[in-house]
C-alpha cells in the first residue's frame, strides 16, 4: 500500500500512435480522494491518458501505478477503475436497473444485496424509481446520472470521467457540476476528470493538470493555476489574460524593475529564477485586476493613459477593450457591474487612466 | 359538387386550379409520397404475385378430373394433405432440413460477420463483395459443384482415401439430407452474413468498452452485450434462410437422393407428372401457412427471450 498522496502515480508515461505522440513523458501523482482534472484543448492527449488509466490503451513507455500496484499487466476488466463515458454508453437492451447491476453479475453477490445496492445507487444519483426505464426513455442528464451510478456501484478505487458534462446544456451542466462535487466528497473515491472547459475544471477540481501536445504544462490547484501560472500558455488557457513584453532592468529585494512595452517603467514582485537583469520576459495581468478611472488615481498605483475602443455588457460585469500607445493588442478590462457604477467618462473613444497594483502583475518566461 | 367547390374556394385565399390543389395535397401527405415511391413495386407485386396467388387459392378448392378441373368447391385436397402420411412426412422433413440449414448457416456466418465488423478496418467493402462471390456463378452450377465435391468418387472421398484415412468412400455425403443442408448453407451464406454484419457494425464500440470496464472478459462481454445487440440480425438471417429453403426443390432433387426429397419436389410433381394441380396448390398453401406460423412463433419467442435476459 502507498501513502495517500501518491495513490495514483504516473512515471514517464508516453503513448505513441505510429508517428503521433499523444502523451509525452508524463510524470505526476494524484492523492487518494482527490478530484483531479485533466484540462486541455482537444487533441492534447487527455483522453488518451484517461484510456491508459482504464486499460483501453497501453503506454508505449512508463508505468501507471494505482494504489501501489503497477497496471501494465492488469487487463481493463480487472482494474480497480471504472469509467463514465463521454456518450454515457448506457446498454440499450437493458433497463436502468440491469445497467446498474451489469458490473455485479459475476461478483458472487446475493440477488437481494444487488437489488439493495442498485436502489442505493439510484438514490445517490437522485433517480429513485427509474429502475424500469430504458436508455431511450431518459434525458441527457438522466443518462449521465445512470452512467455515474453504474460506475460507482462497482466501488472503484478510481473513477474516470471522460467529459461527462460535455453534452449537457449550460444550466444543467452547472447543476451537475455542483452535484458531482458533492457526490465525490460523500463517496470519497478518487475522481479523474477529463475536460476542455477551464471553468468546469476550476469549479470542480482540487487539482488540475493543464495539458497541451501530450505534455503537462502545470499541475496545481485551481487557485494556483489562476494566480500563479508558470507559462504564457497556461495563463492564456486559464481565464482571460493580458500580456505585455518587457525587459528586466533591475532585480532587488524580490522586486523587479521592468521596462514594459506601452506601460513604461514598472515594478513587480519577482520570485522566479528567470527574472534576471537584462532578460526579456512577459508581464501578465488579469482583466479584473485592472482599474479604469477618469482621473489619475492618487493612491500610488501603476498607471498609464489609454483610449477605450469597445465595451461589452455581460450582465454581471462590463468588459472594456482599451488601447495603450505602443501596445499592439488592446487590454481587456473587466469591471464588476455594481449598479452604482455608471461612470459617464467610460464612453467609447474617451481617454482615461488604466491602473494596476504591482502585486497583481505576473511575470512569465518568454516561450 | 357545386356546393363543395364554392366552399373550398371560399376558404382558399386565391382561386387555384384542381391540379395545383392536388399537388399541394401531395406535398402535405407523407403517405401519398410513400405510395408514389412504392407504386412500381406495388404494380409488379399486384400483377405477378397477388393474381397468381389468387388463382392458386381458387384452384386449391377445385378437383382434377383427367385434364379438366371440376370447379365445384371442395376441401378434399386439404383433407388429403393432412391425412396422407407421405405429405405430412415430407413437410416435416422439409422443415427439419431447412431449420437445420438455417441454424448451421447462421452459426457459420456469425464468426465471418463478426470478423469483418470488428477486426477488418480497411477495405471492408472488398470483404463484403468477396462474400458474395459465390453468387457470381449460377445456382445450378453451384449445386453441381457440390455434387462433384460430395460424390461417391468426389473430391472429399478420394482425398480422404488418398490420405489413407478411409477404406471405403463415405456414402452419406451425397444423396442425403446432409448433402442438402451443406449445399443450401453454402448457397445462402451471404444472406445470413449481411444482416448479422449490419447489426454488429451498428453496435456502439463504447458499449463494448463499458462492458469491459465493468469487469467483463471477452466471453462475458460477448454474451452480455454483443450477442443480445446483434439478435435482430440473427433473427433476420434465420428467417431469410429458413423461409425460402423450405420451398427449394432444385437442391434436394440434385443432391438429396430419396432421403433428401422435400415437400417442394412433391408439389412440383403435382403440377408436372402427377398432373393434379388442385392438390399441388393445396400443398403449397399448406406449406406457406406452416412456414408463416413457425416464423411468427420464432419472432415471438426470441423477443420473449431477449426481454427475459434484459
Amino acid at each position: 500500500m502507498t501513502s495517500n498522496n501518491d495513490f495514483v502515480s504516473l512515471t514517464d508515461v508516453s503513448k505513441h500512435f505510429g508517428s503521433v505522440v499523444a502523451v509525452d513523458h508524463l510524470s505526476f501523482t494524484i492523492s487518494r480522494g482527490e478530484f483531479f482534472s485533466l484540462l486541455g484543448p482537444s487533441g492534447c492527449g487527455k483522453t488518451t491518458l484517461l484510456r491508459m488509466l482504464a486499460g483501453f490503451e497501453s503506454p508505449t513507455t512508463g508505468e501507471i501505478y494505482i494504489d501501489g500496484a503497477p497496471m501494465s499487466e492488469v487487463p481493463p476488466h480487472h482494474r480497480p477503475t471504472n469509467m463514465v463515458f463521454q456518450n454515457y454508453a448506457i446498454f440499450p437492451h437493458l433497463n436502468v436497473r440491469a445497467n446498474l447491476a451489469y458490473g455485479l453479475r459475476y461478483d458472487k453477490i446475493e440477488k437481494a444485496e444487488v437489488g439493495r445496492r442498485v436502489e442505493e445507487a439510484l438514490e445517490m444519483v437522485k433517480l429513485p424509481g427509474f429502475g424500469n426505464r430504458r436508455s431511450n426513455e431518459l434525458s441527457g442528464g438522466e443518462r449521465q446520472r445512470v452512467a455515474l451510478a453504474r460506475a460507482l456501484i462497482k466501488r472503484p478505487k478510481v473513477l474516470l470521467l471522460d467529459e461527462p458534462l460535455g453534452a449537457l446544456d449550460k444550466k444543467l451542466r452547472e447543476e451537475m457540476q455542483l452535484e458531482l462535487r458533492a457526490l465525490q466528497e460523500s463517496v470519497g473515491i478518487t475522481f479523474i476528470f477529463v475536460t476542455h472547459d477551464q471553468e468546469e475544471a476550476l469549479t470542480l477540481s482540487t487539482r488540475i493538470a493543464v495539458m497541451t501536445r501530450g505534455k503537462a504544462l502545470q499541475v496545481a490547484s485551481p487557485k494556483d493555476l489562476y494566480n500563479h501560472p508558470v507559462s504564457v500558455e497556461v495563463a492564456d488557457f486559464i481565464g482571460q489574460m493580458n500580456f505585455v513584453e518587457a525587459q528586466v532592468m533591475d532585480v532587488r529585494n524580490g522586486e523587479a524593475v521592468l521596462d514594459a512595452t506601452g506601460l513604461g517603467k514598472i515594478t513587480a514582485p519577482a520570485s522566479s529564477d528567470f527574472v534576471q537583469k537584462g532578460a526579456n520576459i512577459i508581464v501578465a495581468i488579469r482583466p479584473e485586476k485592472l482599474i479604469l478611472s477618469a482621473e489619475r488615481r492618487s493612491d500610488g498605483l501603476g498607471a498609464v493613459q489609454c483610449t477605450i475602443k469597445t465595451s461589452a455588457y455581460l450582465g454581471d460585469r462590463d468588459h472594456f477593450y482599451v488601447s495603450v500607445d505602443g501596445c499592439e493588442k488592446p487590454f481587456a478590462v473587466a469591471i464588476a457591474e455594481t449598479g452604482a457604477n455608471s461612470d459617464q467618462s467610460l464612453d467609447r473613444q474617451s481617454i482615461v487612466w488604466l491602473s494596476w497594483a504591482d502585486e497583481s502583475l505576473i511575470l512569465l518566461p518568454r516561450d | 359538387m357545386n356546393e363543395t367547390t364554392i366552399e373550398v374556394s371560399a376558404l382558399a385565399p386565391s382561386p387555384k386550379s384542381w391540379g395545383r390543389r392536388l399537388y399541394a395535397w401531395y406535398l402535405r401527405s407523407d403517405a401519398l409520397k410513400g405510395f408514389t415511391l412504392l407504386s412500381p413495386t406495388l404494380l409488379v407485386m399486384g400483377l405477378t404475385m397477388l393474381i397468381p396467388f389468387g388463382i392458386m387459392v381458387t384452384i386449391s378448392f377445385w378437383a382434377q378430373i383427367g385434364f379438366e378441373f371440376d370447379t365445384t368447391f371442395t376441401l378434399a385436397n386439404y383433407g388429403e394433405g393432412v391425412e396422407q402420411p407421405l405429405y405430412r412426412a415430407l413437410l416435416l422433413r422439409s422443415l427439419a432440413i431447412s431449420g437445420t440449414c438455417a441454424v448451421v448457416t447462421v452459426l457459420v456466418s456469425y464468426p465471418m460477420a463478426y470478423y469483418v465488423a470488428f477486426h477488418v478496418h480497411k477495405h471492408k467493402m472488398t470483404w463484403i463483395i468477396l462474400m458474395t462471390v459465390p453468387f457470381f456463378t449460377s445456382y445450378l452450377l453451384r449445386v453441381f459443384a457440390w455434387k462433384v465435391i460430395l460424390g461417391y468418387n468426389g473430391v472429399i472421398n478420394s482425398g480422404l482415401k488418398g490420405l489413407g484415412l478411409i477404406e471405403e468412400p463415405l456414402a452419406f455425403l451425397l444423396y442425403s439430407p446432409t448433402a442438402v443442408v451443406i449445399t443450401l448453407a453454402h448457397a445462402w451464406a451471404a444472406f445470413a452474413i449481411l444482416p448479422i454484419y449490419i447489426s454488429l457494425e451498428k453496435i456502439d464500440r463504447s458499449l463494448l468498452e463499458a462492458a469491459t470496464d465493468l469487469g467483463d472478459g471477452p466471453v462475458k462481454r460477448f454474451l452480455g452485450v454483443t450477442l443480445p445487440l446483434s439478435m435482430p440480425g440473427v433473427i433476420a438471417a434465420t428467417l431469410m434462410i429458413f423461409i425460402p429453403t423450405v420451398g427449394d426443390y432444385v437442391t434436394p432433387a440434385l443432391v438429396g437422393g430419396p432421403d433428401g426429397i422435400m415437400i417442394a419436389n412433391l408439389i412440383q410433381a403435382q403440377f408436372g407428372l402427377v398432373n393434379n394441380w388442385p392438390m399441388g396448390a393445396a400443398l403449397a398453401i399448406d406449406m406457406m401457412v406452416v412456414v408463416a406460423v413457425i416464423s411468427l412463433l420464432y419472432i415471438w419467442l426470441t423477443r420473449k427471450i431477449t426481454e427475459k435476459i434484459a
